[in-house]
């Protein structure tokens, strides 16, 4: 550009990401989400050291976007898996990447294990309220009323029950070291949501136990709300039904000072 | 090393071990509890992984992950816990890594019972997941051939970059032989260029059973096939008994071919021709070594403890130059060897078998018949 | 030559261990054994039993249908094993807790008060050597010098000060079944 004097890097791509085009839909929060977690890796020196675990849904791709090692699990096994490979290589940092019919339909029995087995992996847990890969089908953290392709009068709680709160579920369990949940509905709600997902590796690198970050994300295509409008409904519907906080901080992870 | 007397279960266990085993990951289910049992107590001895997995869904999804780090790792189960694992065993197929299964099978289907039985013949050797896929199998019917073959599975596994199944039933499980164990192998220090150990100071590395244009899902088929004929080419293993003058030959594996053993001495003794032929991998078959025989063969016997599920492979494998004929026990009874040389004295001296192409529907009248008789 | 032995009995009454000393002695014999289990929820306290095959040569079915010998610790076993005991055979009964003699004509049998001399002898534990002691006296397919160097070799440490009061069970159920198997044969005679 001619006349740009004294130009200065404000913004630019983290290293741990790779150099592509990301599939997910405009203005969907997991190209934030995957941001996050590469800065973490970037800031902690960790890409070389890390293997991460894809799982199944829109995120099924993620193996593209982070410069590390990945393996891709199936369907609500992602924490099985990175038992797998943390058991072999303790040394390593080892961190899934799941959605929430992935984590908290399916792979119910596999978290919760992780979770009580204080496994030291850390777990990304996007949470849209819906099957986003699919084409938008009712999931477990679907809000009651909310209508989805499988719930076209909107979730009946008589015959479908009532959404899934993971995070606090998880919390109970003495193994959990760390679990929190966040929103990426706005500036303010991503930073606390990158701190947390550092304070998560932070616990994993100090082996503190497991530790998981759940995020409320959007999901404008099949919710069939514009971006805009989808950031709104996150905080309008989504976190009063799934309160934002921290459900377990273990005492040790407490004592973590981030510099 | 000198002969110990060893139960079947713990001896694989142990044999695994000293082959170089670095993680174990399993679920406990009778008739292989001993195996898993063994592994929780020596492996961190050793300072080796093992993990009681909550399922075995989560069992083999664990060493799903620890095979991606290029270890040697392996999970055991039996008959309704494999069924569980087919999911996983399918993706690891699709991900061409190593990993080894001891399938302990017992009598079902459902919950059936513990047992000794032949039936996963189908799930394991046809492949019970989806998908185009092709394990190595190996089928002991001894204590030592147990041991042997554990040892062996691992080094198939890593060489042809596949599933090697180890498929026991109950029996063999249970069972204590005089056996004698390998020496203890040194672990494996260096890891293989696909393994994702984190990518220090080199490219990334990603393992996955995704290929979403069918075009490269067809090239991975077509890999893991040109594979299967590899293994075709070299792997071949069985064993034959009293073959060279046999105008009748019993095939049967694992404990059904050491009970058809049995039967075919007794016959030896009246002056029949009998030969056995037990085949020791069932994938790859031994269908060239049948095939040669079927001239010289006037019938040939083949028996399982499940309801026919070998029978279609050796009709295959005999393309219908030789009589086929059949008898199979079923959820986890074993057949006794007066059953097998009944029915070798009644081929043999009656030339009764079927020609009409209804072996196991003859079969089954029978067994309905010594069934009803009391048995 | 093969010899197929089939000890049964309640789960507890050393059934499986029995059929493993006398393994072992096969084995150290240098002869071709096969030791198996009714393994599953019967071991724990039901009846339990264990099939022993001591061959010369490679052995192909590990069960046998009619076994060459039998020991019958309890009366369900006596019931179930006497009338497959393959015929020129051995049985022997645990009269401690059999009521009824044995009938057979074409096999060797004998009752052995099994648990009142493991008893006297310092032990109740001891049935199972009393009885196997008896086996091996109509039926000697190991001597009993092998069976008794077996359990030197694999009685587990903390039971090795039991060994005198094993050799001496199974020298009493060897003297006994000689003594009462004798005046069985006289029996049968005068029927």
């Amino acid at each position: 550009m001619v006349g740009v004097v004294n130009s200065q890097v404000v913004f630019e791509r983290p290293a741990a990401m790779s150099s592509v085009a990301t599939h997910y839909c405009p203005g969907c929060t997991h190209g934030v989400a995957h941001r996050l977690v590469a800065e973490v890796l970037d800031e902690m020196g960790l890409v070389e050291k890390t293997v991460g675990v894809a799982s199944v849904g829109c995120s099924v791709f993620a193996y593209n976007y982070f410069d590390c090692d990945f393996v891709e699990a199936a369907h609500g096994r992602a924490p099985a898996m990175a038992t797998g490979v943390k058991r072999m290589l303790p040394d390593r940092v080892v961190f899934t990447y799941q959605g929430d019919g992935d984590l908290a339909s399916i792979g119910m029995g596999e978290i919760v294990h992780a979770a009580a087995r204080g496994e030291n992996i850390t777990v990304i847990f996007i949470n849209n309220a819906n099957y986003g890969m699919t084409g938008g089908q009712m999931a477990p953290t679907t809000l009651p009323g909310q209508k989805t392709t499988s719930s076209p009068a909107g979730r009946d709680v008589e015959q479908m029950g009532f959404p899934i709160r993971t995070a606090e579920l998880l919390a109970t369990l003495e193994g959990a070291g760390y679990v929190v949940r966040r929103s990426l509905h706005d500036p303010k709600n991503i930073r606390l949501a990158k701190k947390a997902v550092r304070l998560a590796f932070e616990t994993q690198v100090r082996g503190l136990g497991f530790s998981m970050v759940e995020l409320l994300s959007t999901c404008p295509t099949n919710w069939g709300i514009n971006p805009v409008d989808s950031l709104q409904w996150v905080e309008d519907h989504m976190v009063p039904a799934f309160p934002l906080g921290d459900y377990k901080v273990a005492d040790a992870v407490a004592q973590i000072r981030l510099r | 090393m000198p002969k110990e007397l060893l139960k079947g279960n713990i001896a694989m266990a142990e044999a695994a071990i000293r082959a170089g085993l670095e993680g174990y990951f399993g679920y406990p289910i009778t008739p292989q509890t001993e195996l898993l049992e063994w592994m929780s107590a020596r492996m961190p001895e050793l300072g080796r992984v093992f993990l009681q997995a909550e399922s075995e869904l989560a069992a083999i999804n664990m060493v799903y992950g620890a095979a991606c780090t290029g270890a040697r790792v392996m999970t055991s189960s039996s008959s309704p816990g494999v069924s569980l694992m087919m999911e996983g065993l399918s993706y690891i197929a699709g991900t061409e890594i190593p990993v080894v299964l001891i399938d302990v099978m017992r009598g079902g289907p459902g919950l059936g019972n513990i047992a000794p039985a032949q039936s996963d013949y189908n799930q394991i050797v046809h492949g019970g997941g989806h998908g185009d896929y092709f394990p190595i199998v190996l089928a002991p019917s001894s204590v030592q051939e147990a041991i042997d073959l554990t040892v062996l599975a691992f080094d198939l596994a890593e060489k042809y970059r596949t599933i090697v199944v180890v498929l026991a039933d109950g029996s063999i499980g249970q069972m204590m032989e005089p056996a004698e164990l390998p020496p203890m192998k040194p672990l494996k220090t260096t890891r293989p260029e696909w393994a994702t150990t984190g990518a220090t100071n080199r490219e990334k590395r990603v393992l996955s059973s995704i290929y979403l244009q069918p075009e490269q899902e067809e090239i991975t088929n077509l890999r893991l096939l040109k594979r299967l004929e590899e293994i075709e080419a070299n792997e071949i293993r069985y064993k034959s008994y009293y073959l060279e003058d046999a105008e009748f030959v019993v095939v049967g594996f694992g404990t059904a071919g050491r009970v058809a053993l049995s039967a075919v001495r007794m016959a030896r003794a009246e002056g029949l021709k009998v030969g056995l032929l037990r085949p020791i991998t069932l994938n790859p078959f031994p269908i060239a070594q049948l095939r040669q025989i079927t001239d010289q063969v006037k019938a040939f016997l083949v028996v399982e403890m499940n309801s026919g599920q070998m029978l279609l492979d050796v009709q295959r494998a005999t393309m219908g130059q030789a009589p086929v004929e059949f008898y199979g026990r079923l959820g986890g009874v074993v057949p006794f060897p007066d059953e097998i040389l009944a029915e070798i004295r009644r081929i043999a001296t009656t030339n009764e078998y079927a020609t009409n192409g209804f072996v196991r529907r003859n079969w089954l009248r029978r067994l309905e018949t010594l069934v009803d008789g009391g048995e | 030559m093969q010899t197929e032995i089939i000890i049964a009995g309640f789960g507890g009454q050393g059934v499986l261990f029995a059929g493993q000393v006398l393994a072992y002695a096969a084995m150290d014999a240098g002869k071709e054994v096969t030791w198996i289990p009714s393994y599953g929820p019967e071991m724990r306290g039901g009846t339990a039993n264990c099939t022993v095959i001591i061959s010369d040569e490679e052995i192909g079915s590990p069960l046998v249908r009619h076994p060459r010998g039998v020991i019958a610790l309890n009366l369900p076993s006596a019931d179930k094993y006497e009338r497959l005991v393959a015929p020129g055979g051995v049985l022997v009964g645990n009269q401690s807790l059999i009521d009824h003699p044995f009938s057979r004509t074409d096999i060797t049998h004998v009752q052995v008060l099994a648990n009142e001399l493991a008893e006297q002898i310092g032990d109740r534990r001891l049935t199972n050597m009393v009885c196997l002691g008896a086996l091996l006296a109509l039926m000697p397919v190991i001597p009993l010098e092998a069976i008794e160097k077996a359990l030197e070799n694999h009685l587990p440490e903390r039971h090795k000060r039991l060994l005198p009061a094993n050799f001496q069970a199974l020298q009493a159920g060897c003297e006994v079944a000689l003594k009462n198997t004798m005046h069985a044969a006289e029996t049968l005679k005068n029927q």
